[in-house]
Protein backbone atom coordinates (compact mmCIF):
# COMPACT_ATOMS: atom_id res chain seq x y z
CA UNK A 1 0.00 0.00 0.00
CA UNK A 2 2.66 2.36 1.21
CA UNK A 3 5.34 1.53 -1.86
CA UNK A 4 1.87 2.13 -4.13
CA UNK A 5 1.04 5.47 -2.70
CA UNK A 6 4.72 6.69 -2.95
CA UNK A 7 5.53 5.31 -6.52
CA UNK A 8 1.84 7.47 -7.36
CA UNK A 9 3.59 10.72 -5.29
CA UNK A 10 6.66 10.28 -7.76
CA UNK A 11 4.78 9.45 -11.06
CA UNK A 12 2.41 12.45 -9.94
CA UNK A 13 5.79 14.64 -10.20
CA UNK A 14 6.97 13.49 -13.16
CA UNK A 15 3.81 14.16 -14.67
CA UNK A 16 3.50 18.00 -13.61
CA UNK A 17 7.63 18.00 -14.59
CA UNK A 18 6.64 16.76 -17.83
CA UNK A 19 3.67 19.40 -17.65
CA UNK A 20 5.60 22.25 -17.00
CA UNK A 21 8.24 21.31 -19.84
CA UNK A 22 5.63 20.73 -22.61
CA UNK A 23 3.68 24.70 -22.00
CA UNK A 24 7.40 26.40 -21.58
CA UNK A 25 8.17 25.03 -25.03
CA UNK A 26 4.93 25.87 -26.49
CA UNK A 27 5.12 29.69 -25.32
CA UNK A 28 8.78 29.18 -26.14
CA UNK A 29 8.09 28.49 -30.22
CA UNK A 30 4.93 30.57 -30.20
CA UNK A 31 6.85 34.19 -29.28
CA UNK A 32 10.52 33.62 -30.45
CA UNK A 33 11.82 36.17 -28.28
CA UNK A 34 15.15 35.79 -26.26
CA UNK A 35 13.95 36.71 -23.26
CA UNK A 36 11.68 32.74 -23.44
CA UNK A 37 14.61 30.47 -24.17
CA UNK A 38 13.37 26.66 -25.06
CA UNK A 39 13.80 24.22 -22.05
CA UNK A 40 15.97 22.00 -23.87
CA UNK A 41 18.46 25.19 -24.30
CA UNK A 42 18.20 25.96 -20.72
CA UNK A 43 19.05 22.32 -19.58
CA UNK A 44 21.90 22.16 -21.63
CA UNK A 45 23.10 25.19 -20.31
CA UNK A 46 22.79 24.17 -17.09
CA UNK A 47 24.49 21.31 -17.48
CA UNK A 48 27.25 23.19 -18.47
CA UNK A 49 27.67 25.77 -16.27
CA UNK A 50 26.23 24.04 -13.18
CA UNK A 51 29.42 22.32 -12.01
CA UNK A 52 31.87 24.91 -13.06
CA UNK A 53 30.29 28.15 -11.75
CA UNK A 54 26.56 27.72 -10.33
CA UNK A 55 27.27 24.94 -7.87
CA UNK A 56 29.08 26.99 -5.05
CA UNK A 57 25.87 29.35 -5.44
CA UNK A 58 23.72 26.57 -4.82
CA UNK A 59 25.61 25.30 -1.42
CA UNK A 60 25.23 28.89 -0.32
CA UNK A 61 21.68 29.27 -0.77
CA UNK A 62 21.37 25.86 0.83
CA UNK A 63 23.36 26.62 3.45
CA UNK A 64 21.50 30.00 4.17
CA UNK A 65 18.05 28.22 4.52
CA UNK A 66 18.95 25.22 6.61
CA UNK A 67 20.18 27.61 9.37
CA UNK A 68 17.45 30.42 8.65
CA UNK A 69 14.99 27.30 9.27
CA UNK A 70 17.07 25.47 11.49
CA UNK A 71 17.45 29.14 14.02
CA UNK A 72 13.36 29.78 13.20
CA UNK A 73 12.13 26.27 13.96
CA UNK A 74 14.05 25.64 17.51
CA UNK A 75 13.41 29.54 18.42
CA UNK A 76 9.72 29.28 16.99
CA UNK A 77 8.89 25.87 18.19
CA UNK A 78 10.09 26.31 21.80
CA UNK A 79 8.31 29.74 22.23
CA UNK A 80 5.31 28.12 21.12
CA UNK A 81 5.14 25.11 23.00
CA UNK A 82 5.86 26.71 26.11
CA UNK A 83 3.34 29.00 25.39
CA UNK A 84 0.44 26.87 24.78
CA UNK A 85 1.49 24.81 27.24
CA UNK A 86 1.77 28.08 30.20
CA UNK A 87 -0.91 30.19 30.14
CA UNK A 88 1.23 32.24 32.06
CA UNK A 89 3.20 33.05 29.88
CA UNK A 90 0.96 32.73 26.73
CA UNK A 91 -0.97 35.97 28.22
CA UNK A 92 2.37 37.78 28.33
CA UNK A 93 3.97 37.03 25.46
CA UNK A 94 0.88 37.43 23.14
CA UNK A 95 -0.11 40.72 22.70
CA UNK A 96 3.97 41.11 21.99
CA UNK A 97 3.70 38.80 19.35
CA UNK A 98 0.66 40.06 17.86
CA UNK A 99 2.12 43.48 17.83
CA UNK A 100 4.99 42.45 16.17
CA UNK A 101 3.68 39.89 13.88
CA UNK A 102 2.04 42.84 11.13
CA UNK A 103 5.06 45.09 11.22
CA UNK A 104 6.72 44.40 7.63
CA UNK A 105 10.21 43.20 7.88
CA UNK A 106 11.65 43.87 5.02
CA UNK A 107 11.02 47.35 6.16
CA UNK A 108 13.76 46.54 8.77
CA UNK A 109 16.06 45.51 6.53
CA UNK A 110 17.77 48.93 6.42
CA UNK A 111 18.04 48.45 10.63
CA UNK A 112 18.97 45.10 10.59
CA UNK A 113 21.99 45.53 7.88
CA UNK A 114 23.31 48.66 10.12
CA UNK A 115 23.07 46.86 13.53
CA UNK A 116 24.41 42.88 12.29
CA UNK A 117 26.78 44.37 8.91
CA UNK A 118 25.93 42.92 4.88
CA UNK A 119 26.83 39.36 6.14
CA UNK A 120 25.57 36.35 6.84
CA UNK A 121 24.09 37.31 10.26
CA UNK A 122 21.88 39.74 9.20
CA UNK A 123 20.88 37.59 5.98
CA UNK A 124 20.01 35.06 8.63
CA UNK A 125 17.79 37.31 10.85
CA UNK A 126 15.73 38.43 8.05
CA UNK A 127 14.64 35.11 7.37
CA UNK A 128 14.20 34.37 10.80
CA UNK A 129 12.27 37.73 11.58
CA UNK A 130 9.89 36.65 8.75
CA UNK A 131 9.16 32.83 9.48
CA UNK A 132 9.63 32.23 12.54
CA UNK A 133 5.97 33.69 13.68
CA UNK A 134 4.05 31.68 11.87
CA UNK A 135 6.09 28.82 13.73
CA UNK A 136 5.35 30.41 17.09
CA UNK A 137 1.76 30.54 16.65
CA UNK A 138 1.20 27.38 14.97
CA UNK A 139 2.95 25.36 17.47
CA UNK A 140 0.58 27.36 20.11
CA UNK A 141 -2.52 26.77 19.11
CA UNK A 142 -1.42 22.94 18.01
CA UNK A 143 -1.04 22.63 22.08
CA UNK A 144 -3.71 24.00 22.99
CA UNK A 145 -6.28 22.22 20.76
CA UNK A 146 -4.89 19.08 22.14
CA UNK A 147 -8.32 17.70 24.32
CA UNK A 148 -8.13 17.48 27.72
CA UNK A 149 -8.60 13.86 28.18
CA UNK A 150 -5.19 13.45 26.73
CA UNK A 151 -3.99 14.84 29.26
CA UNK A 152 -5.69 12.13 32.06
CA UNK A 153 -4.08 9.24 32.23
CA UNK A 154 -0.62 10.58 32.28
CA UNK A 155 -2.14 12.98 35.17
CA UNK A 156 -3.29 9.86 37.27
CA UNK A 157 0.49 8.35 36.94
CA UNK A 158 1.12 11.07 38.40
CA UNK A 159 3.37 12.09 35.29
CA UNK A 160 6.19 15.08 35.76
CA UNK A 161 5.82 18.16 34.00
CA UNK A 162 8.38 16.99 31.83
CA UNK A 163 7.13 13.99 31.42
CA UNK A 164 4.12 15.31 29.94
CA UNK A 165 5.77 17.77 27.53
CA UNK A 166 8.04 14.80 26.23
CA UNK A 167 5.02 12.26 25.99
CA UNK A 168 1.64 14.32 24.56
CA UNK A 169 2.93 17.86 24.03
CA UNK A 170 5.70 16.93 21.75
CA UNK A 171 4.39 14.20 19.77
CA UNK A 172 0.99 15.69 19.46
CA UNK A 173 1.79 19.05 17.87
CA UNK A 174 3.98 17.83 15.92
CA UNK A 175 2.49 17.36 12.37
CA UNK A 176 0.83 21.01 12.34
CA UNK A 177 5.03 22.09 13.43
CA UNK A 178 6.00 20.46 10.11
CA UNK A 179 3.49 22.14 8.50
CA UNK A 180 4.45 25.56 9.51
CA UNK A 181 7.70 24.43 8.38
CA UNK A 182 6.30 23.95 5.17
CA UNK A 183 4.51 26.99 4.78
CA UNK A 184 8.04 28.74 6.47
CA UNK A 185 10.17 26.69 3.65
CA UNK A 186 8.24 28.59 1.17
CA UNK A 187 8.80 31.77 2.70
CA UNK A 188 12.24 31.54 3.18
CA UNK A 189 13.42 30.59 -0.34
CA UNK A 190 11.71 33.98 -1.58
CA UNK A 191 12.79 36.15 1.20
CA UNK A 192 16.66 34.54 0.10
CA UNK A 193 16.44 35.64 -3.20
CA UNK A 194 15.60 39.05 -2.15
CA UNK A 195 18.47 39.16 0.27
CA UNK A 196 20.92 37.35 -1.39
CA UNK A 197 20.89 40.89 -4.06
CA UNK A 198 22.92 42.87 -1.88
CA UNK A 199 25.78 42.33 0.23
CA UNK A 200 27.25 39.16 -1.36
CA UNK A 201 28.52 37.47 -4.21
CA UNK A 202 27.07 33.82 -3.61
CA UNK A 203 24.02 32.50 -3.69
CA UNK A 204 21.34 31.46 -6.00
CA UNK A 205 19.60 34.91 -5.75
CA UNK A 206 22.89 36.89 -6.90
CA UNK A 207 23.46 34.42 -9.47
CA UNK A 208 20.02 35.11 -10.65
CA UNK A 209 20.04 39.12 -10.94
CA UNK A 210 23.75 38.32 -12.08
CA UNK A 211 23.14 37.20 -15.29
CA UNK A 212 19.52 39.10 -15.61
CA UNK A 213 21.92 42.55 -15.05
CA UNK A 214 24.53 40.62 -18.00
CA UNK A 215 21.17 40.17 -19.89
CA UNK A 216 22.26 36.13 -20.05
CA UNK A 217 18.88 34.60 -20.13
CA UNK A 218 20.11 31.21 -20.60
CA UNK A 219 22.10 31.45 -16.93
CA UNK A 220 19.12 33.34 -15.64
CA UNK A 221 16.42 30.32 -16.41
CA UNK A 222 18.78 27.84 -15.48
CA UNK A 223 19.29 29.54 -11.98
CA UNK A 224 15.00 29.83 -11.52
CA UNK A 225 15.00 26.11 -12.15
CA UNK A 226 17.89 25.48 -10.00
CA UNK A 227 15.74 27.36 -7.40
CA UNK A 228 12.91 25.31 -8.28
CA UNK A 229 14.31 22.11 -7.85
CA UNK A 230 16.11 23.11 -4.20
CA UNK A 231 12.27 23.87 -3.13
CA UNK A 232 10.97 20.52 -4.74
CA UNK A 233 13.77 18.58 -2.91
CA UNK A 234 13.68 20.39 0.87
CA UNK A 235 9.44 19.59 0.75
CA UNK A 236 10.01 16.37 -0.69
CA UNK A 237 12.33 15.65 2.77
CA UNK A 238 9.57 17.60 4.38
CA UNK A 239 7.42 14.81 3.18
CA UNK A 240 9.48 12.00 3.81
CA UNK A 241 10.18 13.49 7.98
CA UNK A 242 6.10 13.76 8.00
CA UNK A 243 5.72 10.16 6.73
CA UNK A 244 8.12 8.83 9.26
CA UNK A 245 6.94 10.35 12.61
CA UNK A 246 3.57 11.19 11.95
CA UNK A 247 2.90 7.56 10.44
CA UNK A 248 0.30 7.36 13.69
CA UNK A 249 -1.78 9.83 11.66
CA UNK B 1 -8.41 0.72 51.16
CA UNK B 2 -10.29 3.85 50.09
CA UNK B 3 -11.62 6.23 52.81
CA UNK B 4 -13.77 9.28 51.49
CA UNK B 5 -14.93 11.61 54.35
CA UNK B 6 -17.44 15.02 53.98
CA UNK B 7 -16.01 14.63 50.29
CA UNK B 8 -17.37 18.14 48.58
CA UNK B 9 -16.68 19.30 45.12
CA UNK B 10 -17.63 23.07 43.43
CA UNK B 11 -17.25 23.60 40.12
CA UNK B 12 -17.29 27.87 39.00
CA UNK B 13 -16.46 30.67 40.98
CA UNK B 14 -16.66 31.41 44.45
CA UNK B 15 -19.78 33.78 44.52
CA UNK B 16 -21.10 31.35 41.36
CA UNK B 17 -20.23 28.22 42.26
CA UNK B 18 -22.31 25.05 41.32
CA UNK B 19 -22.32 22.03 43.70
CA UNK B 20 -21.31 19.23 41.73
CA UNK B 21 -20.53 16.46 44.73
CA UNK B 22 -22.14 16.71 48.35
CA UNK B 23 -20.77 15.36 51.77
CA UNK B 24 -19.77 11.86 49.97
CA UNK B 25 -18.85 9.35 52.88
CA UNK B 26 -17.33 5.84 51.60
CA UNK B 27 -15.21 3.03 52.85
CA UNK B 28 -14.22 0.70 49.84
CA UNK B 29 -12.49 -2.18 51.86
CA UNK B 30 -9.04 -3.44 50.04
CA UNK B 31 -9.60 -5.99 46.97
CA UNK B 32 -12.89 -4.82 46.98
CA UNK B 33 -14.61 -3.90 43.45
CA UNK B 34 -17.91 -0.96 43.69
CA UNK B 35 -19.86 -0.39 41.12
CA UNK B 36 -21.14 3.60 41.51
CA UNK B 37 -24.24 3.83 39.60
CA UNK B 38 -26.49 7.49 39.08
CA UNK B 39 -27.86 9.33 36.71
CA UNK B 40 -25.67 11.26 33.81
CA UNK B 41 -24.42 14.64 35.40
CA UNK B 42 -24.79 13.42 38.94
CA UNK B 43 -21.06 13.89 39.33
CA UNK B 44 -19.83 10.42 38.79
CA UNK B 45 -17.17 11.25 36.97
CA UNK B 46 -15.92 13.97 39.12
CA UNK B 47 -15.80 11.59 42.04
CA UNK B 48 -13.41 9.67 39.58
CA UNK B 49 -11.09 12.74 39.02
CA UNK B 50 -10.87 13.13 42.64
CA UNK B 51 -9.90 9.56 43.42
CA UNK B 52 -7.39 9.38 40.56
CA UNK B 53 -5.58 12.63 41.96
CA UNK B 54 -6.62 14.88 38.52
CA UNK B 55 -8.69 16.91 40.38
CA UNK B 56 -7.40 18.39 43.30
CA UNK B 57 -9.73 21.78 44.58
CA UNK B 58 -12.36 19.12 47.49
CA UNK B 59 -13.29 19.56 50.58
CA UNK B 60 -13.07 16.76 52.85
CA UNK B 61 -10.84 13.96 53.38
CA UNK B 62 -9.74 11.28 50.63
CA UNK B 63 -7.21 8.14 51.69
CA UNK B 64 -5.64 5.62 49.66
CA UNK B 65 -4.42 3.13 52.06
CA UNK B 66 -4.23 5.67 55.11
CA UNK B 67 -2.45 8.67 53.07
CA UNK B 68 -4.06 11.23 51.02
CA UNK B 69 -4.33 10.58 47.56
CA UNK B 70 -1.24 11.62 45.38
CA UNK B 71 -0.50 10.04 41.77
CA UNK B 72 3.33 10.62 42.38
CA UNK B 73 3.28 8.20 45.37
CA UNK B 74 0.44 5.93 44.59
CA UNK B 75 -0.01 3.44 41.51
CA UNK B 76 -3.43 4.69 39.94
CA UNK B 77 -4.50 2.74 37.23
CA UNK B 78 -7.13 5.11 35.12
CA UNK B 79 -9.18 3.57 32.41
CA UNK B 80 -11.39 5.66 30.79
CA UNK B 81 -14.50 5.68 28.46
CA UNK B 82 -12.57 6.90 25.89
CA UNK B 83 -9.74 4.44 26.86
CA UNK B 84 -7.14 6.91 27.26
CA UNK B 85 -4.61 5.79 25.17
CA UNK B 86 -1.75 8.17 23.10
CA UNK B 87 -2.44 8.00 19.15
CA UNK B 88 1.53 8.75 18.49
CA UNK B 89 2.39 5.62 20.10
CA UNK B 90 1.60 2.26 19.26
CA UNK B 91 -0.01 -0.66 21.56
CA UNK B 92 3.48 -2.05 22.86
CA UNK B 93 4.23 1.47 24.22
CA UNK B 94 1.04 2.27 25.37
CA UNK B 95 1.34 -0.82 27.31
CA UNK B 96 4.09 0.09 29.23
CA UNK B 97 3.55 3.84 29.82
CA UNK B 98 2.37 3.54 32.99
CA UNK B 99 5.64 2.07 34.30
CA UNK B 100 7.74 3.80 32.22
CA UNK B 101 6.43 6.93 33.81
CA UNK B 102 6.43 5.38 37.09
CA UNK B 103 10.06 4.36 36.64
CA UNK B 104 9.37 0.90 37.79
CA UNK B 105 11.38 -2.02 36.55
CA UNK B 106 9.66 -3.93 33.58
CA UNK B 107 8.78 -7.19 34.20
CA UNK B 108 9.05 -9.57 31.02
CA UNK B 109 6.88 -12.27 31.85
CA UNK B 110 4.18 -10.60 33.84
CA UNK B 111 3.67 -7.93 30.24
CA UNK B 112 3.61 -11.80 28.52
CA UNK B 113 1.20 -13.04 30.77
CA UNK B 114 -1.32 -9.87 30.65
CA UNK B 115 -1.14 -9.55 26.57
CA UNK B 116 -1.98 -13.24 26.69
CA UNK B 117 -4.93 -13.11 28.86
CA UNK B 118 -6.10 -9.49 26.77
CA UNK B 119 -5.50 -11.63 23.51
CA UNK B 120 -3.77 -8.84 22.02
CA UNK B 121 -0.09 -10.41 21.50
CA UNK B 122 -0.59 -9.79 18.14
CA UNK B 123 -1.17 -6.42 17.76
CA UNK B 124 1.68 -4.80 19.64
CA UNK B 125 3.05 -2.59 16.58
CA UNK B 126 -0.34 -1.47 15.50
CA UNK B 127 -1.84 2.25 16.51
CA UNK B 128 -4.94 2.92 18.17
CA UNK B 129 -6.42 4.46 15.32
CA UNK B 130 -6.28 0.84 13.67
CA UNK B 131 -7.76 -0.71 16.36
CA UNK B 132 -11.35 -1.96 17.14
CA UNK B 133 -12.73 -0.25 20.26
CA UNK B 134 -12.93 -3.25 22.14
CA UNK B 135 -9.08 -3.97 20.96
CA UNK B 136 -8.35 -0.34 22.68
CA UNK B 137 -9.86 -1.12 25.87
CA UNK B 138 -8.12 -4.24 26.12
CA UNK B 139 -4.79 -2.43 25.67
CA UNK B 140 -6.13 0.19 28.40
CA UNK B 141 -6.72 -2.24 31.10
CA UNK B 142 -3.37 -3.93 30.04
CA UNK B 143 -1.90 -0.94 30.64
CA UNK B 144 -3.56 -0.88 33.72
CA UNK B 145 -2.28 -3.99 35.26
CA UNK B 146 0.78 -3.26 34.20
CA UNK B 147 1.02 -1.69 36.70
CA UNK B 148 0.01 -3.49 39.43
CA UNK B 149 -1.58 -0.57 40.89
CA UNK B 150 -3.11 -0.03 44.61
CA UNK B 151 -6.49 1.10 43.44
CA UNK B 152 -7.94 0.76 39.72
CA UNK B 153 -10.48 3.52 38.62
CA UNK B 154 -12.54 2.80 35.57
CA UNK B 155 -15.27 5.38 34.41
CA UNK B 156 -18.15 3.63 32.24
CA UNK B 157 -15.35 1.64 30.25
CA UNK B 158 -17.23 -0.61 28.18
CA UNK B 159 -20.17 1.99 27.60
CA UNK B 160 -19.16 2.66 23.38
CA UNK B 161 -18.75 -0.83 22.88
CA UNK B 162 -21.85 -2.69 21.37
CA UNK B 163 -23.33 -4.86 23.16
CA UNK B 164 -21.70 -8.38 22.55
CA UNK B 165 -18.73 -6.77 23.00
CA UNK B 166 -19.01 -5.29 25.42
CA UNK B 167 -20.73 -8.40 27.67
CA UNK B 168 -17.41 -10.44 26.73
CA UNK B 169 -15.16 -7.64 27.66
CA UNK B 170 -16.88 -7.90 30.93
CA UNK B 171 -15.99 -11.09 31.23
CA UNK B 172 -12.57 -11.10 30.40
CA UNK B 173 -12.34 -7.77 33.00
CA UNK B 174 -14.01 -9.57 35.86
CA UNK B 175 -11.66 -13.17 35.50
CA UNK B 176 -8.19 -11.26 35.20
CA UNK B 177 -9.64 -8.94 38.42
CA UNK B 178 -10.16 -12.08 40.36
CA UNK B 179 -7.07 -13.05 39.78
CA UNK B 180 -4.88 -9.27 41.10
CA UNK B 181 -8.08 -8.54 43.48
CA UNK B 182 -7.55 -4.52 43.11
CA UNK B 183 -9.42 -2.08 45.31
CA UNK B 184 -11.68 -1.30 42.47
CA UNK B 185 -14.03 1.75 41.67
CA UNK B 186 -16.04 1.10 38.93
CA UNK B 187 -18.59 3.69 37.59
CA UNK B 188 -22.01 2.90 35.09
CA UNK B 189 -25.03 4.04 33.89
CA UNK B 190 -26.21 0.35 33.73
CA UNK B 191 -27.85 -1.51 35.90
CA UNK B 192 -26.89 -4.67 34.34
CA UNK B 193 -23.36 -3.25 35.04
CA UNK B 194 -23.13 -2.85 38.45
CA UNK B 195 -25.03 -6.01 39.60
CA UNK B 196 -22.58 -7.98 36.94
CA UNK B 197 -19.43 -6.22 38.47
CA UNK B 198 -19.95 -4.85 41.59
CA UNK B 199 -19.46 -6.52 44.70
CA UNK B 200 -21.30 -3.47 46.56
CA UNK B 201 -22.74 -0.97 44.60
CA UNK B 202 -23.39 2.44 45.06
CA UNK B 203 -25.98 4.43 43.91
CA UNK B 204 -25.63 8.31 43.10
CA UNK B 205 -28.27 10.96 43.23
CA UNK B 206 -29.08 13.31 41.10
CA UNK B 207 -26.92 16.75 41.16
CA UNK B 208 -25.47 17.78 42.89
CA UNK B 209 -24.32 13.66 43.71
CA UNK B 210 -24.92 12.35 47.16
CA UNK B 211 -24.99 8.64 47.99
CA UNK B 212 -28.35 7.54 48.01
CA UNK B 213 -27.83 3.74 49.46
CA UNK B 214 -24.93 1.09 49.77
CA UNK B 215 -26.30 -2.13 49.00
CA UNK B 216 -24.45 -5.43 49.04
CA UNK B 217 -24.70 -7.23 45.65
CA UNK B 218 -26.58 -11.04 46.52
CA UNK B 219 -25.78 -11.41 42.51
CA UNK B 220 -21.88 -10.82 42.13
CA UNK B 221 -20.19 -13.61 40.98
CA UNK B 222 -22.82 -15.71 40.61
CA UNK B 223 -22.89 -18.55 38.01
CA UNK B 224 -25.56 -17.51 35.06
CA UNK B 225 -26.61 -14.07 36.30
CA UNK B 226 -29.32 -13.01 34.35
CA UNK B 227 -31.39 -15.93 33.96
CA UNK B 228 -31.63 -15.77 38.25
CA UNK B 229 -34.41 -14.23 40.43
CA UNK B 230 -31.84 -12.81 42.52
CA UNK B 231 -30.64 -10.41 39.51
CA UNK B 232 -33.95 -9.72 38.44
CA UNK B 233 -35.46 -8.48 42.48
CA UNK B 234 -32.23 -6.51 42.60
CA UNK B 235 -32.12 -5.16 39.49
CA UNK B 236 -36.05 -4.25 39.96
CA UNK B 237 -34.80 -2.52 43.43
CA UNK B 238 -32.03 -0.23 42.12
CA UNK B 239 -34.36 1.01 39.28
CA UNK B 240 -37.03 1.89 41.85
CA UNK B 241 -34.03 3.55 43.90
CA UNK B 242 -33.01 5.58 40.96
CA UNK B 243 -36.45 6.46 39.28
CA UNK B 244 -37.10 8.03 42.93
CA UNK B 245 -33.93 10.24 42.66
Amino acid sequence: MNTLQSREKWQGALYSFVLVIIVWQAVAMLLKIPIIPTPTAVFINLLQIFQSRMEIHLLYSLGRIIAGIAISILLGVSLGLLMGYFSRIDRILSPLIYFTYPVPKIALLPIVMLLFGLGEASKLIMIVLIVVFQIIITARDAVKNIPQEIFRSLQSLGASRWQIFKEIIIPASLPEVLTATRLALGTAVSILFFTETFGTEYGMGYFIMDAWMRVNYLDMYAGIVVLSFLGFCLFSILDVAEKYFCSWR
Amino acid sequence: MITIKDLSVKYGDQDKSVPVLDHINIEIGKGEIYTFIGPSGCGKSTFLYVLSGILRDYEGLVLVDGRPVDPKRQRIGLILQNYGLLPWKNVRQNIILGVKIKGQPREEEYFTYILKQLGIEQLLDRYPKELSGGQQQRVAIARAFLLKPDILLMDEPFSALDAINREEMQALFLKIWQEHNVTTVFITHSVDEALYLGSKIIVFSDAPGKILGVYDNPCFQLDNLRCRDEYYNMSMQLRKILDKG
